[in-house]
């Protein structure tokens, strides 16, 4: 497509068109080389995957294929919504200037899309956990009336009928048929690729290079390590547990946690969102009510309200509440946080529309 | 002389006429198989359920109606008098009755030869098969809902609806419904939870086959065990359930006592043995 546009244009642009071509072709032929599909890979600073891989092995078959479904917009009822619709790549997979999800008809959703991002290591999925296992999870978004509205059994008759999608099926699973368990674990497949592990912050954890923190860094790490580690753990920045972090209630009272366990300990819980990439998945929180990083900081200096099941962790010794930090603490942290961002996550073609 | 002789044929005849009934045919034998149908037959009270049309009263005095009843019955198990229990295969032993598909109303099991007096089954499907890869949830426990449509399925909150009523009462007023079409709608659910405990809907429920008739299962016929399920109970039980206070009753502490009471909306009416296989006879 863009070289295409170039050509029509003058001659630099040629030359400059001839250089990116070049570049892109590259990138094809190195697509298509045997072994351009490297499958899933551990990264060395990782835990091992809570995913059974084998129950699942990917291949690029089927990774393809969830790639392309993850982007057809088949999947909603009108054919106007795809999942990449609300997860965009350029803002990690998440709903980019959204605070609530935005889906079919234009309804709007009561939560904020979190970014499909290291999904392997997820013991379960949702702001609640409602869903314990990512095979399961796109049924949610496809059976939503405001998100694709869609029931799976159509979703499953389109594809049966669809030109290419039997073939596709074929190649992946072997065979063409398509069931329930292959559309999932194609979609899983996909979604399993999309690892974020070569943020700064990683390089300097594996050693890579010779990348270090700067000083600001290195000490806003020491700030991340004593105030928000209780609950942000690395390496994935979330140890996955469902805390309030005193928010308070929003206008639709969304309880959280509670809707899944029905235990009064649990409501406005939500669960531990990670760190990484929060350069690209603003706005912030399950509601996306938090605009800025700016925000965020202040809300956990001075916002935290008092609530029943408000975190040990914000409660203070004197009976205040919330994160102490000094202008420079805070200056230093933000820093450290801007080393967690994966720029190679959020442009990799490989995760892209594909073709 | 004359009496007597009347007495013996009059004994004989009570004697064939008893085995007739009790036990045709030869002794059990466990190393074959006949058919148990369990067939499914809904009633409310002292009427028989007519799905969409009939009307009938709780015991809150609400009318009702009924047009939507669906619900999963699995792990079936069968026991002799003497302690003989046979469980059906696990991969086969998960069942949606539909009140609107006849087909599902009759459930067809293969079980070896025996004279079974207990029928045990779960309301609801269990919590190991609740959890399992999606590769295993196949036939009527697939998320995309069998050829009987789906919508058993809680995606938001991973697990199956075990039991699904609704329909329509006067006593579902504006703010119970405020599609203003005085729908109730009961979804009820809940197998325990996966990594935190919660509600467990899942309810076993057993019944005595000996008062109303033993199964007899041989080879080439099939024993018939005619239930009858009473979905007055749904409203009748250790609580009396209110469609104008409860018109919605999903995932939530609530649902706890709904599914008490239908724990109990099972009796065995009776059994008809020694019948052609493939029947669906009453
Ligand atoms: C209309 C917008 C929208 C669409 C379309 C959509 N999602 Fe989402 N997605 C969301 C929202 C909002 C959440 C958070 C929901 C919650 O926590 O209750 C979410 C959550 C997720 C999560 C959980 C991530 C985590 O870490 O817990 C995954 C995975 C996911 N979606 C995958 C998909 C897939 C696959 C599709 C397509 C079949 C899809 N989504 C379509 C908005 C959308
Ligand atoms: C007591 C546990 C806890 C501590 C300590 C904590 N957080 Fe959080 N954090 C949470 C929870 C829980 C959420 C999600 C809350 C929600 O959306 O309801 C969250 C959300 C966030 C988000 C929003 C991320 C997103 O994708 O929406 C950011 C950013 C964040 N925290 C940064 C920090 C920083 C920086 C610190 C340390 C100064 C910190 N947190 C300390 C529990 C904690």
């Amino acid at each position: 497509m863009a070289h295409m546009n170039s050509r029509r244009t003058g001659r630099p642009f040629a030359v400059l068109c001839l250089v990116l071509a070049c570049a892109v072709a590259c990138n094809k032929a190195a697509d298509v080389a045997p072994d351009w599909f490297g499958g899933f890979k551990k990264p060395a600073n990782f835990p091992e995957p809570v995913y059974d891989l084998n129950a699942n092995p990917i291949n690029q078959a089927g990774f393809e294929l969830g790639r392309k479904l993850f982007h057809d917009p088949l999947l909603s009822r009108n054919n106007t919504i795809s999942c990449a619709s609300c997860h965009i790549q350029s803002s990690a997979f998440t709903h980019h200037g959204h605070d609530v999800s935005h889906g079919i008809d234009d309804k709007l959703g009561t939560r904020n899309a979190p970014p499909i991002m290291n999904l392997a290591w997820s013991k379960n999925f949702f702001w609640d956990g409602g869903v314990f296992h990512l095979d399961m999870l796109a049924i949610a978004p496809i059976e939503n009336p405001v998100e694709m509205d869609e029931s799976l059994m159509n979703v499953l008759a389109k594809l049966r009928q669809h030109t290419q999608y039997p073939r596709l099926f074929e190649k992946a699973f072997g065979s063409p048929e398509i069931s329930t368990a292959n559309f999932l674990k194609a979609l899983s497949q996909f979604m399993l690729m999309a690892v974020s592990s070569n943020a700064k912050y990683d390089k300097v954890m594996r050693g890579e290079g010779h990348t270090a923190f700067t000083a600001d860094e290195q000490a806003g790490y020491a700030v991340y390590q004593q105030h928000c580690a209780g609950c942000h753990a690395e390496p994935l920045f979330t140890d996955q547990s469902f805390r309030d972090n005193g928010l308070g209630p929003n206008p639709i009272n969304d309880q959280g946690r509670y809707m899944i366990t029905l235990n009064d300990t649990d409501s406005y819980k939500f669960k531990v969102p990670s760190l990484r990439n929060l350069k690209y998945t603003a706005p912030y929180m399950h509601d996306g009510r938090l605009l800025t990083l700016a925000a965020v900081i202040a809300h956990y200096r001075r916002e935290v309200r008092d609530t029943p099941n408000l975190d040990p962790l914000l409660r203070n010794p004197d009976g205040s509440r919330g994160i102490v930090l000094s202008e420079t603490e805070k200056t230093d942290l933000l820093a450290f946080l801007q080393t967690l961002n994966d720029e190679k996550f959020v442009t990799d073609p490989f995760l892209g529309v594909g073709n | 002389m004359k009496a007597y002789q009347y007495l013996i044929v009059f004994t004989l005849g009570v004697l064939s006429f008893t085995s007739c009934s009790k036990n045709e045919g030869p002794a059990p034998d466990q190393q074959l198989t006949g058919n148990l149908q369990l067939k499914f037959d809904h009633i409310v009270g002292d009427k028989k359920l007519q799905l969409g049309s009939g009307e009938y009263t709780n015991t809150a005095g609400e009318l009702f109606t009924v047009d939507l009843l669906k619900y999963y019955v699995s792990n079936v198990k069968i026991s002799t008098a003497d302690g003989r229990t046979y469980t059906v295969p696990q991969e086969e032993s998960y069942f949606l009755i539909d009140a609107s598909v006849t087909e599902s109303q009759f459930v067809n099991i293969e079980v070896p030869e025996g004279d079974y007096t207990q029928l045990t089954f779960l309301l609801g499907v269990d919590s190991l098969r609740s959890t399992m890869p999606v590769e295993d949830r196949t036939g009527v426990l697939d998320p995309a809902g069998d050829h009987n449509g789906g919508g058993m399925y809680w995606s938001w909150n991973s697990g199956y609806i075990f039991f699904k009523m609704e329909g329509q009462s006067p006593a579902v007023d504006l703010e119970g419904d405020p599609t203003g079409q005085h729908r109730y709608r009961y979804h009820i659910g809940g197998f325990g939870g996966y990594d935190a405990p919660t509600l467990n809907n899942i309810k076993t429920v057993s019944l005595d086959l000996s008062r109303a008739g033993t199964a007899n299962v041989r080879q080439e016929l099939s024993s018939n065990v005619h239930l009858f399920i009473d979905l007055a109970k749904v409203f009748n039980g250790s609580t009396t359930v209110s469609l104008a206070e409860n018109p919605t009753v999903m995932f939530g502490d609530y649902s706890a006592f709904i599914a008490n009471n239908y724990q109990a909306m099972f009796s065995h009416d009776h059994t008809h043995n020694f019948e052609p296989l493939n029947g669906t006879h009453e």
